[in-house]
């Protein structure tokens, strides 16, 4: 079970996004993702993204301007 | 075929790509969505980016429409590769600098390359004929097939029947009578489609989803591309085009004057690759300056910053000015006149 850090930090949506997808693309089901942003349209584009493609989301913590997202890797892949 | 026929869908975000991948669904096609970002993109950025525009939805619309679907939606950074497009559209732009014909026969290319790496059969867009000037017409509509590879692969649900019959349906993928025939400007038979397949809150078309349609974005660009003498631009060039007042007070640079809090903040990060100013005696935007500087230029900025201030009335106001380095100096100067500011300095 691995952890694996995207810094999405001062991209604007949908690249946070994107940047999550491509980091997911190489992780294995149960494995973990920490996303660090700034855009807070990922408080909304993020949880959609794991909705559809069967991740779950596991928490989003906001802390000034920076958000952190941890998402644990689901089994239908990407 | 053995196994459920696969589609690809090209989902915008907007009505009519949420109606065809649905259309195509119902026949029992397993679909799946693709999403191209451009770096254009209205979505997202402006909504992302002003604090005023903060109480707007900011939901990704494309995310949204495949959740309604229940589809997987693979959003695809076509930046570098689409610069191409932008630089030497080869059957031109429309009113602005949107090269919208050859943008639709790129993606449409992608997402027969996605269709291919992914082993899927055959590509949904929601194109309607007469729908769009530019790209959406009865003529335009075999060049996007020919010229993006997909030729009879791709399927447009909404207006199938008023085209030749796609590979789908000669294959019986598809049954042609449960695709549609709409044609022209009218959106009255896609908000009755949405209503039969109880689809509301859908985004409404208000203005295009690409900044290249944009007159004021577009003279920006061109401004851009006119003063460096080359076309080439990265992501930051045209992220910093759709955020602050662009004003141009001498031809070797410009100034990017922040609005509001959200734009002060966005241009923060970009501080450290150009010179920029604010105002330290009174409230003001940051000021990005983008061009090659000269000391005379940092004095009338820096009256110009202090225009854009709350210090606009005062006699004078004190600007900080940092250069790209770490180097730092403030400058007391008179705000200028807004009747010194020529209407032509802004972009």
């Amino acid at each position: 079970m691995s952890v694996t850090v995207v810094d999405a930090r001062h991209l604007l949506c949908p690249l946070p996004v994107i940047r999550t997808q491509d980091a997911v693309g190489k992780l294995q089901p149960g494995d973990t993702v920490q996303v660090l942003c700034t855009d807070p349209g990922v408080v909304h584009d993020i949880p959609a993204w794991c909705r559809v493609h069967g991740h779950e989301l596991c928490t989003i913590t906001e802390q000034e301007y920076e958000i952190a997202i941890s998402i644990c890797i689901g089994g239908s892949g990407s | 075929m053995s196994r459920q026929p696969k589609a690809v869908a090209l989902i915008s975000g907007g009505l009519d790509s949420l109606l065809a991948a649905r259309v195509v669904m119902e026949q029992g096609v397993h679909v799946e969505g693709i999403n191209f970002y451009t770096g254009f993109c209205v979505e997202g950025h402006t909504h992302a980016i002003r604090k005023k525009d903060r109480a707007r939805p900011r939901r990704n619309n494309a995310l949204w429409s495949a959740e309604q679907l229940g589809i997987k939606l693979h959003i695809v950074d076509i930046i570098e590769e689409y610069k191409d497009v932008v630089i030497n559209p080869k059957h031109g732009y429309g009113a602005n600098l949107n090269p919208c014909l050859d943008c639709k026969i790129f993606m449409v290319d992608k997402a027969r390359e996605w269709m291919d790496a992914h082993d899927f059969d055959f590509i949904i867009t929601g194109e309607v004929i007469g729908q769009r000037p530019m790209s959406q017409r009865k003529d335009t509509m075999p060049v996007i097939a020919r010229e993006s590879g997909a030729a009879d692969r791709l399927v447009r649900p909404l207006c199938a029947q008023n085209l030749p019959a796609t590979l789908p349906e000669i294959r019986g993928w598809l049954e042609r009578d449960k695709l549609y025939g709409f044609n022209g400007r009218s959106r009255k038979p896609q908000m009755a489609l949405a209503k039969e397949f109880g689809f509301e809150d859908y985004a409404q078309p208000a203005g295009g989803c690409c900044f290249l349609t944009d007159r004021q974005y577009s003279v920006k660009l061109a401004d851009l591309w006119a003063t460096r003498g080359t076309r080439e631009y990265d992501l930051d060039d045209i992220m910093l085009l759709k955020v602050g007042r662009h004003l141009r007070p001498r031809p070797h640079f410009k100034i990017i004057v922040g609005r509001e809090e959200g734009e002060n903040r966005f241009l923060e990060g970009y501080r450290k690759r150009f010179v920029h100013m604010l105002p330290t005696s009174h409230t003001g935007p940051l000021v990005l300056l983008d061009g090659e500087i000269t000391p005379d230029d940092i004095e009338l900025a820096a009256r110009l910053t202090a225009r854009f201030s709350q210090g606009r009335d005062a006699e004078r106001v004190t600007i900080e000015v940092h250069g790209k380095s770490a180097a730092t100096h403030s400058l007391d100067v008179v705000p200028l006149p807004t009747d010194e500011i020529p209407a032509g300095w802004y972009i």
